[in-house]
């Protein structure tokens, strides 16, 4: 460098040194511009208007405190919804875990068209939730639904599969864990995957049997791929909006609402925008809640695992 | 394996394909029966195979235009999600210092906010800008639901890439854009294949946040035109099943071709 003619390097080493330094942060300014926009601004803007009794188009709102908070106590339709989503939540997760594992382990045993079947246990993750509900209104709709053709072909009663909100509730937790189940595969497939050969031969020749080798090898190497995988479709369930929306709009009445598809229906179909933002900020709270207390917890057991 | 192991392991395999399989299988049976039609939705047509769905998903659903609406938006918010990721990743990636760190929470924090937790300020802000019903409008909120992700992926695979590589360019006396330009960006190409799968079938799947932004029948995007289209003729099933089997086509071509990068893709995008 010092060789080049001083003309020039005096010009170039102060423009390296200014690359080096901190002016390489505007490299991250247009991506963080777009999130105090679009996302910062509007969340605490929620907090303003969740303080107001806006309902969503006059130009005049008035504050009216914590009111909109004490509201959610209170509002039964709210309590439904809430419940509702820690079912989604916690009943996708469950279902999702066990398939996700039963056809991870099968699907990494040596067969014929295996590569076949995990594209097609996968393939329902890449389509939309809407054209799945939409699909699988064919299943469960009362007349003429796949389901209640076959009950009627064995004689049995025929049964409203969306319109009892029990069993449209569970409806909702089975489409959206058959459809989101091949996450679970491909992540504890990858996980057995990388698990090394070494061990598990070592473990053979020590006489363990298959089910000693699955419950001391296989399980605490998948402990990573089980986190990720919970914390992901947990995360999922309790964000469920699509399916719910095309299936049964929420109905009969209220019973079937997540906390998302309540927000939707208080801003727009009750004009109440100021309750509306009050949901969407409890909404936001409990993802933080769970998706920070889980990662904590899984941290905690991998730590005293690997001790 | 012993044998009958394997004979219970490919029957539970065979049930859980066909378990996932039945609702493409019946929309097929049902968007090509007319819908006086009464017979199980489980057969095919009897007579012959009707078209007549798929026109009226066309004509009064606007699926072809929803399509080409959802293509541009997919376009073009996996193009920038890819440049501004790629962007930040950089310093983030290569200057650890507090700020830095800072800004690295926030990215992962703003991961959390779910879509519809915002929707009342994200509409009144939209409206005030005069946003809604404009790609721009759709384009914008829907690369921020994806960047942190992205960004995330970058910065991981920018740590894992040595920086002698970058000084030795720096020593040729290449400066830092170029550096950037010649040296670094190159190499990201396989995170990119991933954010490009990542984006792509987010943006072209969205329904919640691009129903109430986008909602007249010329900017519509594909999810909520099936869905109004569903929802308007709950009593025409077989036009609505058609309309969501013409939404579904573009991304199977993507997954038969692309089978590979997908599963890959998806994989990386959900372990962190």
């Amino acid at each position: 460098m010092s060789s080049t003619s001083p003309g020039v390097a005096v010009p170039r080493s102060r423009r390296r040194r200014r690359w080096q330094g901190a002016s390489v942060n505007v490299l991250y300014l247009p991506a963080l511009a777009l999130f105090v926009v679009f996302i910062v601004y509007p969340v605490i803007q929620g907090v303003s208007i969740a303080l107001t009794n806006w309902n969503g188009y006059s130009p005049t709102r008035s504050f009216v405190g914590l009111e909109n908070f004490a509201r959610i106590f209170e509002d039964p339709n709210f309590r439904t919804a809430l419940i509702n989503t820690f079912i989604f939540g916690i009943g996708s997760t469950i279902i999702q875990q066990v398939l996700g594992l039963l056809f991870a382990v099968l699907l990494d045993q040596k067969l014929r068209g295996r590569e076949v079947a995990r594209a097609v246990m996968y393939l329902p993750v890449l389509v939309s939730p809407v054209v799945m509900g939409t699909m699988y209104y064919l299943v469960f709709r009362y007349h003429q639904g796949a389901l209640n053709d076959l009950l009627a072909m064995f004689g049995g009663a025929p049964v409203s599969w969306l319109s009892n909100a029990d069993v449209a509730v569970a409806v909702i937790v089975i489409i959206n864990s058959l459809q989101f189940m091949g996450i679970s595969m491909i992540i504890y497939l990858s996980g057995l995957q990388s698990i090394p050969q070494e061990i598990k031969e070592a473990a053979s020749l020590d006489g363990a049997s298959g089910a000693r080798q699955f419950r001391s090898i296989t399980v605490p190497q998948l402990m990573p791929a089980f986190a990720s995988s919970v914390v992901l479709n947990l995360i999922g369930g309790l964000k469920l909006y699509d399916i719910i929306q095309v299936l049964t709009g929420g109905g009969p009445g209220y019973a079937t609402n997540s906390v998302s598809t309540l927000i939707g229906r208080t801003y727009f179909g009750n004009q109440s925008a100021g309750y509306a933002a009050a949901q969407g900020i409890v909404l936001f709270l409990i993802i933080v809640v769970c998706t920070v207390l889980l990662n904590w917890w899984f941290d905690r057991t991998r730590a005293r695992l690997e001790n | 394996m012993r044998k009958s192991t394997k004979a219970l392991v490919a029957t539970v395999i065979i049930v859980g394909c066909a378990l996932q399989l039945i609702p493409f299988y019946l929309a097929v049976t049902t968007a090509f029966k007319e819908q006086s039609d009464l017979s199980s939705v489980w057969w095919f047509p009897f007579g012959e195979a009707t078209g007549r769905n798929f026109a009226e998903a066309i004509e009064s659903g606007g699926i072809l235009r929803a399509t080409l609406n959802s293509a541009v938006v997919t376009v073009v918010s996996t193009l920038l999600v890819c440049v501004l990721a790629a962007l930040a990743a950089y310093p983030l990636a290569r200057r650890r210092t507090p700020v830095n760190r800072g800004v690295e929470f926030l990215i992962l924090a703003v991961m959390m906010v779910p879509p519809l937790s915002i929707l009342v300020p994200l509409y009144s802000l939209l409206n005030t800008m005069g946003l809604l019903n404009t790609y721009a409008g759709l384009i914008l909120p829907l690369t921020c639901m994806e960047l942190p992700r992205a960004i995330f992926l970058y910065t991981q695979f920018l740590r894992s890439v040595p920086i002698s590589l970058e000084e030795a360019a720096r020593v040729d006396g290449a400066n830092r854009l170029q550096t950037l330009r010649r040296i670094v960006f190159p190499l990201l190409k396989p995170v990119t294949v991933t954010v490009v799968i990542l984006t792509g079938v987010y943006v072209w799947n969205e329904y919640a946040l691009s129903s109430y932004i986008m909602t007249s029948m010329d900017m519509r995007t594909l999810a909520p035109a099936i869905a109004t289209f569903f929802g308007a003729n709950g009593s025409n099933a077989n036009a609505a099943v058609a309309a969501a089997l013409i939404g579904v086509v573009p991304m199977l071509i993507a997954y038969l071709f692309l089978q590979k990068y997908f599963v890959k893709g998806m994989l990386a995008g959900a372990e962190k």
